[in-house]
C-alpha cells in the first residue's frame, strides 16, 4: 500500500510528503509514502498524488519532460481507477485547458476552464491568499466526512478551474463570488487549497482521501 | 470569505530564537521548532521565521529549523532574512518553506524578483518593504535590517515590486518597529491601496486595537507581530476574539469540525 506523490520539479514536496506521512501515523493506516519522478512507481501505487505550484504551462511541461510519466498515470487513474489527489496546479490540470499566460492543454478528466480569478469587488487582492471557509457542496462525499460547516482551508492563487459540469463541483469558496474549491468525479479530486498547509483541517481531508475506496 | 491571517513572527539567531515565547511550559524556549508548535497548536494563520543570523558560518542553521519545523507544523511558512541568491530559495523551499522573504537582494538587483518568481511562482515570493518616514505622506526604504538608506521611494518600490512577480509585500515601518505604538497607518494604507497584491502590515503593535487598525484603517490583508506574542502580553486566541468582535473577519476555529 503506497501513496506516490509525483515528483516533476514543481512545488514543496517535502511539504506535502510530511503532512501525509503525519495523516498516516495519526490514522494508523500503514501506508508508505514515495515521491517519485519515475513513471514505472505508479504502477505499484496505490493512491496518487500530483502536487503543483506555478504557472499551469510550466507544471505542463515538468510533468511532460518524465519519461512516460503522462501515459502511466492516465493508465493508473482513468484506466485503473486508482484514487487520485491534485493539489492547487496539480488540481487545474484535471481540466480541459489552462489560459494562464499562454493556452495550455490539460488532462480533461473534469472537462472545464482554467481561467483567472475575476472577483466582483474590485478592492480584493490577487492572489486569493489565505484562509477561506469551505462550503461543501457535496456532502455525503467521504473526502468530507467529520467537516462540517465553518472548515477554513489554505489558498494561495490566480487562477481556478470552472468544470462545464456543475455537479463536478464539490466544494466551493466565497471571493467576489464563487470560487471553485473542491472538483473531483469517480476516483478523481483535485483541491485548489493546499490540505498539507491547513492545519487540523488539511490532515483530516488527507486521511479521508486515503481512506477512500472510489 | 477570506480571512485576515494573524502572523506570528520569530527572529532566529544561528538557529536559536532571539526573543523567545513566554510560556513556563516550553522545554527549551530558544528552540524555534517547539514555538512554532506553540503557535500551530494556537492557531496561528501562519508563520514567519526571521534568520538574522550575521555569521554565514552559521547561516545553514536555519535550514535545519524549517526543516524540523515542517515535519511538525501543517501551516504556511515565511523565512526571510539573508535571501540572496535563487540557490537559497531552492534550499529553504526544500526544506520546508513555503514562501521566501527577499528584502536587501531586491534593492541591490530588483530583477532577481522577477527571476525568482518565474523559476518558483510568485505565491512563495514575498518582498520585505522596510520604510521610514521622511516627511509628509513620504516613505523612504532601508535595507539591512533598517541601517541603511537607499533615496528609494516606499509606494513606488512596492508597486514595482508587485508588478516583477513578488506575491506579497511585507510592509514595516521602522519608525514604529519595536515602538508598540501601532502600525503606521498612512504608510500601510498608502501601499495597501495602492496594489492589487496583498499587504502584511508590520511594526508597532503593542495592544489588539493595533491589529484591528492595521486590518480597518491601513486596509492590510494580515498582521504580523512579534512582541505581544512572544511575552504572552496576548494569546493568538484573544487576538482574534478581539478582532471578531471588532467586525474582522478570522479564522476563529482551526479544528473546522
Amino acid at each position: 500500500m503506497t501513496v506516490a506523490i509525483i515528483d516533476y520539479g514543481s512545488g514543496n514536496l517535502r511539504s506535502a510528503a510530511k503532512a501525509f506521512e503525519r495523516a498516516i501515523a495519526e490514522a494508523g493506516l500503514g501506508l508508505d509514502v514515495i515521491v517519485t519522478g519515475n513513471a514505472g512507481d505508479l504502477d505499484g501505487a496505490t493512491h496518487i498524488v500530483l502536487p503543483g505550484v506555478g504557472a499551469f504551462a510550466d507544471c505542463r511541461r515538468g510533468l511532460g519532460a518524465l519519461d512516460g510519466m503522462e501515459d502511466v498515470l492516465t493508465a493508473q487513474v482513468i484506466g485503473a481507477g486508482k484514487p487520485f489527489l491534485g493539489i492547487c496546479v496539480g488540481m487545474q490540470l484535471m481540466g480541459d485547458i489552462g489560459r494562464e499566460h499562454v493556452d495550455t492543454p490539460g488532462f480533461g478528466w473534469v472537462p472545464g476552464e482554467v481561467v483567472a480569478l475575476t472577483p466582483t469587488d474590485a478592492s480584493l487582492k490577487i492572489p486569493h491568499m489565505g484562509w477561506n471557509e469551505l462550503n461543501i457542496e457535496a456532502t455525503s462525499h467521504p473526502l468530507f466526512e467529520g467537516l462540517g460547516g465553518g472548515a477554513h482551508v489554505y489558498f494561495v492563487h490566480s487562477y481556478g478551474l470552472v468544470p462545464t459540469d456543475p455537479s463536478q463541483v464539490l466544494a466551493s469558496v466565497d471571493y467576489g463570488g464563487p470560487v471553485v474549491a473542491v472538483a473531483g468525479r469517480d476516483n478523481l479530486v483535485g483541491t485548489q487549497f493546499h490540505p498539507e498547509k491547513s492545519q487540523a483541517v488539511g490532515l483530516r481531508l488527507i486521511t479521508n482521501f486515503l481512506k477512500w475506496r472510489p | 470569505m477570506l480571512k485576515i491571517r494573524i502572523i506570528p513572527c520569530l527572529d532566529v539567531d544561528a538557529g536559536r530564537v532571539v526573543k523567545g515565547v513566554n510560556f513556563v511550559d516550553l522545554v527549551d524556549a530558544g528552540d524555534p521548532v517547539e514555538q512554532a508548535r506553540v503557535y500551530d497548536q494556537a492557531g496561528a494563520d501562519e508563520l514567519c521565521f526571521l534568520d538574522i543570523t550575521a555569521s554565514s558560518d552559521n547561516r545553514d542553521t536555519i535550514y535545519d529549523v524549517v526543516n524540523h519545523t515542517a515535519e511538525q507544523c501543517f501551516m504556511p511558512l515565511t523565512v526571510g532574512g539573508g535571501v540572496r541568491k535563487i540557490e537559497d530559495i531552492r534550499k529553504l523551499l526544500l526544506a520546508g518553506a513555503d514562501k521566501v522573504a527577499i528584502n536587501t537582494a531586491a534593492v541591490k538587483n530588483p530583477d532577481f524578483v522577477g527571476e525568482a518568481a518565474e523559476k518558483f511562482g510568485s505565491q512563495c515570493i514575498v518582498v520585505s518593504v522596510d520604510a521610514k518616514s521622511t516627511g509628509p505622506d513620504a516613505y523612504e526604504i532601508f535595507t539591512h535590517g533598517g541601517r541603511e538608506a537607499t533615496g528609494i521611494e516606499a509606494i513606488g518600490w512596492s508597486q514595482r515590486m508587485a508588478e516583477l512577480g513578488a506575491g506579497e509585500i511585507l510592509l514595516t515601518s521602522m519608525d514604529r518597529d519595536g515602538t508598540q505604538k501601532g502600525f503606521n497607518i498612512g504608510l500601510t494604507r498608502a501601499v495597501a491601496d495602492a496594489l492589487t497584491v496583498p499587504v502584511i502590515a508590520s511594526g508597532g503593535v503593542g495592544t489588539l486595537d493595533h491589529l484591528v487598525e492595521g486590518v480597518t484603517e491601513g486596509h492590510a490583508s494580515a498582521v504580523l507581530a512579534a512582541s505581544i506574542f512572544h511575552f504572552g502580553t496576548y494569546t493568538i486566541a484573544e487576538a482574534k476574539a478581539y478582532m471578531k468582535a471588532a467586525g474582522a473577519a478570522v479564522r476563529d476555529n482551526p479544528a473546522g469540525t
